[in-house]
């Protein structure tokens, strides 16, 4: 039997002490003891992006991250992400322009495409469907989602948001 | 999938790392960036008893110019690389290759040292380090060893790294004058593995090509020098008859075998191509 290992890590400003075991991935560990199911699992093998999370302010797979490995750190979903307001411009471009359709891939994308507004605040398209070409919709919602980020950055851009 | 169980350790001094690779031996990982050991033991292909996760060792950070040399720690990682203003400077080629590499997620996570001794034949990084003629620092309890980065990569997913050894820096000459790096590849989908990469670097003296090393990814068990393409390009000057002939004799030095993505015919075809195409936008390139 293998022990589980205590962390201590913050999530969405919170601090949070659990103990973990080993082999449990940060994503399945958010969702299942923190009930944090805004980040989604799809493939787990780093592929579709759905589980798509922040850790030390950098975007990473939630799926490739060991829940053990979070110990100290910073982590942020989009549950937080959401609540403070920080992506609510590309939230009400995904709405205006149905960018949302069965809903699985949409938080992962939003994260993905402000990560890219950050980098870069007017992408052409073929930019933004380089960047979020590691963000599978199942749903192949695309051309509506590449609307969306491309009105976020506009209006963004002209200072209407 | 979920990954079989396992125990999982992170040293804080290297003197701790060897002693658990020597307890455990083959049942122990190092854990770096994990963006291709993670998918390996959720897939279940690998089920070792312990992860050891170095990425507390400091030591192993950290990218540096001296004396010619650009050092950088295996666990560096390839959104650090992309950001370095020293290595855009001192290896070019590595700035222009790490774009092709998977999704930022990953490349936020994924180091240098661990795409080296992961050896994935279709991976970037190994066949840029061939191409810049790389030394590898490797280091086990009983101290330090340095091996040419051609003896490294032994075979498929195979490297020189011994039981109880770690990767820990990687060492590039810095560019020479009047050198140029080209990187690019053809993948089905953008961030997927190469089909074929070519990581291309050579001295554009006046019109004359010298020091060619073109090194290709995705087509054989491991990253590869195209060394007959390389000397019919080599001390002539560059030009389309130079640029053709290169391309043909490409079909002596590479045998691609087919894989899930392309045959083995399709493989070589888009080398030739990547090897016009790279070729010809280095020697148009103003400035390396």
């Amino acid at each position: 039997m293998i022990a589980d290992r205590e962390i201590t890590f913050t999530v969405n400003g919170e601090r949070v002490t659990q103990p973990v075991e080993p082999r449990q991935n940060l994503v399945d560990f958010l969702r299942e003891k923190l009930g944090l199911t805004g980040s989604h699992v799809g493939c787990e093998h780093g592929v579709c992006g759905a589980c798509t999370i922040r850790v030390n302010g950098l975007l990473v797979r939630g799926c490739l991250t060991l829940a053990v490995q979070a110990d100290g750190a910073e982590v942020q979903t989009i549950e937080g992400i959401s609540d403070s307001g920080e992506i609510a411009v590309l939230q009400a471009a995904f709405l205006e322009r149905n960018a949302s359709q069965c809903g699985f891939c949409t938080p992962a994308m939003l994260l993905t495409a402000a990560e890219l507004l950050k980098e870069n605040p007017s992408p052409s398209r073929e930019e933004i469907r380089q960047y979020l070409s590691g963000n599978y919709c199942r749903c192949t919602g695309y051309q509506s989602i590449v609307d969306a980020v491309e009105d976020a950055a506009c209006s963004v851009a002209g200072g209407t948001s | 999938m979920k990954p079989a169980p396992f125990d999982y350790a992170k040293p804080r001094s290297v003197e701790e790392v060897f002693d658990l690779l020597d307890r455990y031996g083959d049942d122990a990982r190092l854990l770096a960036g994990g963006q291709s050991l993670l998918p390996s033991l959720n897939m279940r292909l690998s089920a070792p008893a312990i992860l050891i996760d170095i990425t507390g060792q400091d030591a192993l950070r950290g990218i540096v110019i001296d004396d010619g040399v650009l050092r950088i720690g295996a666990l560096t990682t390839f959104s650090e690389l992309k950001a370095s203003a020293e290595v855009a400077r001192a290896a070019p080629m590595l700035s222009q290759a790490i774009p092709w590499i998977a999704h930022p997620a990953i490349r936020n996570r994924g180091t240098v040292g661990g795409s080296l001794a992961h050896a994935d034949p279709a991976a970037e990084l190994p066949a840029c380090m061939l191409a810049l003629d790389a030394q590898l620092e490797i280091a086990a309890k009983s101290g330090r060893r340095r091996v040419p980065v051609a003896d490294f990569f032994c075979g498929l997913f195979e490297t020189d790294l011994k039981p109880g050894e770690m990767l820990t820096a990687i060492e590039v000459p810095v560019i020479g004058a009047n050198y140029r790096s080209g990187f690019s590849e053809f993948s089905r989908r953008s961030g997927d593995f190469a089909i074929s990469g070519l990581a291309a670097h050579a001295q554009f003296d006046g019109e004359m090509l010298r020091d060619v090393r073109l090194a290709y990814c995705g087509v054989d068990t491991r990253p590869i020098r195209v060394r007959t393409a390389e000397r019919v390009l080599e001390g002539r000057p560059f030009d389309s008859a130079a640029l053709a002939e290169a391309k043909t004799v490409l079909a002596k030095d590479l045998e691609p075998p087919d894989d899930l993505q392309a045959t083995g015919q399709m493989k070589l075809h888009l080398s030739q191509v990547l090897a016009v195409r790279v070729l010809t936008a280095m020697k148009r390139a103003d400035v390396r």
